[in-house]
């Protein structure tokens, strides 16, 4: 692998190998000292052109533990707003020396045009561009719901419903997770109101239910996106509270799960809007599992790209 | 104006003859004099010079993108004699000091006529009308009046501009795209294409509303609309129908329109970001057997050349636009002759003759007789080249065709008996 720029990329070999690592890279968190010296010598920056706490800190932790120099650098008004291209400023750093990028992006392909700008030598990873791609998230999310069905039933990804429910229309982590998902050969379930459904999603090969009562006793995992609430001034829907009636998972939705379904949730939540604290707090959340697997899964990210024969 | 005698050319009529240029007009062949400058057609087919009703030429405000200069010849490379250069320049042309700017740059620097078009609204915000009549009774002769880029969106307000041109016979081009169906960000084809890339649709429905309504405003008020770069099945079958009921609008297509699918911009290339978008095949289908049949009226380029640093941005920040004067005829042969829907004469029509008539640009668009415009369009039927964006004439490099094979028919233009083009 040379990039991470979309999970739609990722052969089934590529995914297992990832959450394989991942699992060895898992144990290194729980260990009082986390150091590993794989990448060190190794500088990876971290290239944020849209606010993020969570998978920056993830990635820098990700990229710490596996000592390499990680630097941090906010795109945010580096680029367009001084009168730079995006080019200009991903070629820039890029002259500095480093090896890799992880690059955050508000505008949907944005990581995979910095992929073609870099020198052969470097890698990207897409930490998430726009409404398209966030393929790390898809791989955590994959490595929890991993666990969870080995805790719980089988490990086999065919016989497991996967329903997401919310925003899909301008969701980035929708797009990762279905194709990750269809590699996997899982059923994935799209749950939204008609407006926040992506364009063509009818081409997706996945089931639509505009019924999330409907979907509650069929799914394995039931996957909440947050719902920004700047989405209504769109006339996407008329107010959170109608959304949370017909598409949160409400303390009474939850108790009409199947047994031992997971709850998923990318994060951040809007709690009481998209999900009640009963349904993120309860025993089968995966929420703080997703939060911790994302360290592991990405350091086994990096070294899958940084690793290899190019290691010093 | 100069003299020359082209020889040995075919025409769309099927004869083969002389056409000698004296004074800028066609004059009888046999009255020639032996040491007239003369330009070999031998083989080739001699057409009007092209007229095109839709180009963005960039000056004055963005000299490193295009230069009336610049642009010209990078008509006269694509077989035009003639262009209308679009108001959205800086400043805008919605004055009739500001078209006569261009009108006088454009007769010291130009490789072909230009015909400013006016805005409709004062700097194109769509708010007030401009000074459609002082433009419109200038030297600058404007006709045309266009906040391409933008479409008027207030109902009143077209209306009223649609009235108020009546009194000088002008026209107006409508960029249709409703602004809160397809907002500022809306980048590409609503359809599954935008829906896996995450990027903000710009439905077709935004384009046949806005259409649609001008039709009907066109009727109401005994004015002329004219429909820039039609881009979908709805907006063609809303002309047919107005046609049929005898409204006054006419309509063009790009050729980007007729060559490419939404499918190019699957890999994120900002060369294929066009406003409209590139729609997929069952709308490019129905623009071309519009086109075809009459429906649609013209091909226009809408030509609009960007610094590479404006295309370097993420997709749906980067601007809109792409080349087209230099490649123009060649993908009407590929799209439209070399398919059987259409014949040269019917080339001659929609790229020469009805963007001349609908811009009431007298001096162009004329059949090549006797007493005519010397405005003529050489032609190899058969030659065939890779387009290569680092040849062009114009300053700059978003050209879609590039690395592609296509037809290369221009062989030499001749503006008024004067050679603005020779390969």
């Amino acid at each position: 692998m040379k990039h991470l720029l979309a999970a739609a990329d990722l052969s089934p070999a590529e995914i297992a190998s990832i959450l394989d690592l991942a699992e060895e890279m898992h144990a290194v968190q729980s260990r009082q000292v986390k150091k590993l010296p794989t990448l060190r010598g190794r500088t990876v920056v971290n290239l944020f052109f849209e606010d993020s706490t969570r998978t920056r800190g993830s990635f820098e932790l990700a990229e710490k533990w596996m000592s390499a120099d990680a630097v941090n650098m906010s795109g945010k008004g580096s680029s367009v707003s001084k009168g730079e291209s995006l080019r200009d400023t991903v070629l820039t750093l890029d002259a500095m020396g480093v090896d890799a990028f992880v690059i955050r992006h508000s505008g949907s392909g944005a990581v995979h045009q910095a992929a073609g700008w870099v020198r052969p030598n470097v890698s990207v990873v897409n930490a998430g561009d726009g409404a398209h791609e966030h393929p790390t998230q898809a791989l955590l999310d994959a490595f929890a719901m991993r666990r969870h069905f080995r805790r719980h039933s089988t490990e086999s990804w065919e016989d497991k419903t996967i329903a997401i429910v919310g925003d899909l229309t301008h969701s980035r982590v929708v797009r990762s997770n279905v194709s990750l998902l269809q590699t996997l050969g899982a059923q994935v379930i799209l749950v939204a109101p008609p407006t926040l459904m992506p364009a063509g999603v009818s081409t997706w090969g996945v089931e639509i239910a505009p019924d999330f009562d409907a979907v509650l006793p069929r799914a394995d995992v039931v996957m909440m996106l947050r719902v920004q609430r700047e989405r209504m001034a769109g006339g996407f829907f008329p107010s959170a509270r109608e959304y949370t009636v017909g598409y949160g998972l409400t303390r009474d939705r939850l108790e009409r799960l199947k047994p031992g379904a997971a709850i998923c949730h990318p994060g951040p939540m809007n709690r009481g809007v998209e999900i009640s604290s009963d349904a993120a707090d309860s025993v089968n959340s995966l929420v703080l599992d997703q939060v911790s697997a994302g360290v592991a899964v990405r350091m086994s990210v990096l070294y899958h790209l940084l690793g290899g024969e190019g290691q010093a | 104006m100069s003299d020359l005698l082209i020889t040995g050319a075919r025409t769309v009529s099927g004869g083969t003859g002389d056409l000698y240029i004296q004074d800028g007009v066609l004059a009888d062949p046999a009255a020639a004099p032996a040491d007239v400058p003369r330009l070999d057609a031998d083989g080739l087919l001699a057409l009007p010079g092209l007229v095109d009703l839709h180009t963005h030429l960039r000056e004055p405000g963005r000299e490193d993108a295009e230069t009336i200069r610049s642009g010209t010849k990078a008509a006269a490379r694509g077989g035009y004699t003639a262009v209308f250069a679009m108001a959205n320049t800086s400043p805008v042309t919605d004055t009739a000091e500001a078209a006569m700017f261009v009108a006088s740059r454009a007769r010291r620097d130009g490789y072909a006529q230009v015909q400013p078009v006016g805005a409709i609204t004062k700097g194109l915000a769509g708010e007030e009308l401009a000074e459609l009549g002082l433009m419109a009774r200038s030297a600058a002769n404007v006709r045309v009046f266009s906040d391409d880029g933008r479409c008027v969106a207030d109902s009143l307000l077209m209306r009223r501009a649609l009235e108020y041109v009546t009194a000088f016979d002008g026209v107006l081009a409508q960029h249709s795209q409703d602004p809160r169906l397809a907002g500022p960000t809306a980048c590409c084809h609503e359809g599954p294409v935008s829906g896996r890339l995450g990027l903000p649709g710009w439905p077709a429905v935004a384009e046949s509303v806005i259409v649609a309504r001008d039709v009907q405003l066109a009727e109401a008020t005994g004015s002329r609309i004219h429909v820039c770069h039609v881009s979908t099945a709805e907006s063609v079958e809303v002309i047919r129908w107005a046609k049929k009921r005898g409204i006054q609008v006419t309509a063009e297509v790009t050729p980007h329109h007729l060559y490419f699918d939404t499918s190019e911009v699957q890999g994120y290339d900002t060369t294929y970001k066009v406003n409209p978008p590139l729609r997929p095949d069952e709308h490019r289908t129905a623009i071309a057997e519009a086109l075809a049949d009459g429906t649609i009226d013209v091909v226009a380029t809408d030509h609009a050349p960007h610094a590479r640093q404006d295309k370097d941005h993420d997709f749906a920040v980067a601007s809109p636009g792409m080349l087209g004067l230099e490649q123009a005829l060649a993908v009407v042969m590929e799209t439209m002759v070399d398919t059987g829907r259409m014949d040269w004469a019917a080339v001659v029509d929609r790229m020469s003759a009805a963007p001349a008539r609908i811009g009431r640009l007298a001096e162009q668009g004329r059949p090549l007789r006797l007493g005519e415009p010397g405005n003529v369009v050489l032609v190899d039927t058969t030659a065939r080249a890779d387009v290569d964006r680092d040849a062009s004439r114009s300053l700059s490099r978003n050209n879609p065709y590039h690395g592609r094979t296509l037809p290369d028919p221009v062989v030499a233009t001749v503006w008024a008996g004067r050679i603005t083009y020779q390969r």
